[in-house]
């Protein structure tokens, strides 16, 4: 007997192929032009026609890409796992209150530094700094909606508790914000606003690291997961180990969403509309494709995202929050209204 | 035949109920199960007098409130989930998750207990599917979505998922609960076959009390008052059928073996 499961094999290598295309994009485009020819050469390190394009590439907008890719196959792997844990459609690192955590986290480093006794030194601002906070505050309300949800067992309920963290945490963030002071305030903002850039190589090498320290967590319950789609008592009698398997995407998804939200903000929909995007694309529930098709489908659209921020050819920068927000909220709305079965 | 006469379940004083914070409800105590193996055995009782927390405790989805259960001469214990995944499978009542799952998937999800890390299929995993798909005879449905099949079909294929699990027992809560006459039949015919021709345990909770009365080997009679088990022509010849609805509008034929509506007053 063939196994009869589709391997998807033709529309993995078109994604591929798209994500390299999208990428070389991404680096040619910006404040300044640099045609995709010069790209390959300033990549391959080949003789360049102007000595400049090197340095933007290679370190201003190679790592910017770098960054998004891993910020868009982090955050929808993160958004997979929580609509696979939570058996619901609309969960999602945002709506669980877990960016609202790290937000938390991140307020209460800078804003909260005032009532800390200011003595803390300007490290502590660094990214990485703001990492550990980041880190710290999503893992804690994660957990906080995790010990809610063994109570309820209604996933309707557990959405709205997550909605109720993230709105405690805003209630927290605005109290600080209403006691800090202007420059700490602006530093927030944007730090809120999200961005790709300003990561320096060191950053980028720990975002790495602990992007692939989370993503080997999530190999290893691939089976659970799926095992997981037949229900808890299924998965039970099937001898999985549900409340190892929960303890693992729990710590997987705050590694990933936490340290990603640390260096590049709270970046909205991502990790709520591609999974379901790449789900219309697979049409299929299992998490061998589906996990590194989310992450390379992430990868693509957290690439164009970016590249429309950078409004080609302008001096300006749109905060990427505010286009991945333009880009996710449309696609659930159609969704929605298109009527079709939204799986998990 | 030595081997068919060992208790495959075996239950001393065994309690079961829930536990809350407030206090202990004891839904029936004192149940003793003495099950050979490769029997059908049909689980009959009105509604809410806790046939499903007996399969809940039997299958350790529950603990006991008190007393031990034996499978397979085995503290149940003392199995871990993955040990017991492989001495009983399950074809529980609750709907499937929404999900695009194909039924093959499905099916195949059954084999998890004995793959590697990341669930690969061998050779003799698909020789096991695709005797499951045989049994139930689902083969044409292979490559459908679960969502896709009828109730019916769903039930079939939920036994086949079951059977790839390859287990010598199989439970099943209420699995003719949404069925119409010929499907529950189907359905019953075939655990009927795989108990005699399989030597699988199998064990239903069911409200066909005229269809269990017919086919399956042993019953086990729950009832307010009592729990009774054994073969069901020893139970019939026991008067114990009588008693087992509480209602004057239901009375048992025992020359017919059936149950059917009062007619003497």
């Amino acid at each position: 007997m063939i196994n009869p499961t589709k391997s998807y094999r033709k529309t993995f290598i078109i994604l591929l192929i798209t994500l390299v295309f999208v990428f070389i994009v991404n680096l040619s485009l910006g404040s300044v032009y640099i045609p995709l020819k010069q790209v390959f050469l300033a990549l391959t390190n080949g003789e360049l026609e102007k000595d400049s394009w090197g340095s933007i590439i290679l370190s201003v907008r190679l790592p910017k890409a770098i960054t998004a890719i891993i910020v868009g196959s982090g955050l929808s792997i993160s958004g997979l796992l929580m609509q696979t844990l939570f058996r619901n459609p609309l969960a999602g690192p945002f709506v669980l209150g877990i960016s609202s955590g790290a937000s938390l986290g991140v307020a209460i480093l800078i804003l909260g530094a005032s009532f800390l006794g200011a003595n803390i030194t300007s490290y502590t601002f660094t990214n990485f700094g703001l990492a550990i906070a980041a880190s710290l505050g999503a893992f804690l309300v994660l957990s906080a909606v995790m010990i809610a949800a063994q109570k309820v067992k209604n996933t309707m309920s557990i959405l709205i508790i997550g909605l109720m963290f993230g709105s405690l945490t805003s209630a927290v963030i605005s109290i600080l914000a209403y006691f800090g002071s202007a420059t700490q305030l602006q530093q927030y903002m944007f730090w809120s606003f999200g961005s790709l850039g300003n990561l320096s190589w060191k950053e980028i090498t720990v975002l790495c690291i602990t992007f692939l320290v989370g993503i080997s967590c999530v190999v290893f319950i691939i089976k659970p997961l799926n095992t997981l789609l037949l229900g808890e008592n299924y998965a039970k009698s099937l001898g999985v180990n549900v409340k190892k398997t929960r303890n693992l995407v729990l710590i997987a998804t705050s590694l990933l969403t936490g340290v990603i939200t640390a260096f590049s903000g709270p970046i909205a929909f991502i990790g709520l509309a591609v999974p379901h995007l790449t789900k219309l694309l697979f049409s299929t529930s299992n998490h061998k494709t589906l996990i590194p098709a989310v992450a390379i489908s992430g990868s693509i659209i957290m690439l164009i995202c970016d590249s429309i921020a950078q409004l080609p050819s302008s001096e300006y920068t749109l905060p990427i929050n505010a286009i991945t927000s333009l880009f996710g909220a449309p696609i659930i709305i159609w969704l929605l209204v298109r009527k079709r079965k939204v799986y998990y | 035949m030595k081997q068919t006469k060992e208790h495959i379940i075996k239950t001393a004083n065994l309690s079961i109920g829930y536990t809350s914070k407030k206090q202990v409800s004891v839904i029936a105590s004192n149940l003793t199960i003495n099950l050979e193996a490769g029997n059908l055995v049909c689980l009959l009782g009105e509604n809410g007098i806790g046939k499903s927390t007996l399969l809940r405790t039997l299958t350790k989805v529950q603990p006991a409130l008190n007393g031990n259960i034996f499978i397979d001469n085995k503290n149940l214990d003392n199995l871990t989930n993955i040990e017991l995944s492989k001495i009983m499978s399950l074809v529980l009542t609750e709907r499937l998750p929404d999900s695009s799952l194909t039924v093959f998937e499905l099916v195949a999800l059954g084999r998890q207990p004995f793959t590697n890390w990341i669930g690969y299929l061998t050779n003799k995993d698909m020789e096991i599917i695709q005797m499951a798909f045989k049994k139930t005879n689902t083969s044409h449905l292979m490559n459908s979505k679960c969502y896709e099949l009828s109730d019916g079909q769903l039930q079939k294929v939920l036994i086949a998922r079951a059977l790839t699990q390859d287990t010598p027992i199989i439970v099943l809560d209420e699995p003719t609960a949404h069925l119409d006459l010929h499907h529950t039949v189907n359905t019953f015919s075939l655990l009927k076959n795989l108990a005699t021709e399989f030597n699988k345990t199998i064990i239903v909770s069911t409200h066909e009390a005229n269809l269990a009365l017919q086919l399956a080997d042993e019953l086990w009679l729950m009832s307010s008052s009592k729990f009774v088990s054994g073969k069901t022509e020893i139970l019939i010849e026991n008067n114990e059928l009588e008693q087992l609805f509480n209602s004057d509008l239901i009375c048992f034929n025992k020359v017919l073996k059936q149950f059917s509506i009062s007619t003497s007053n």
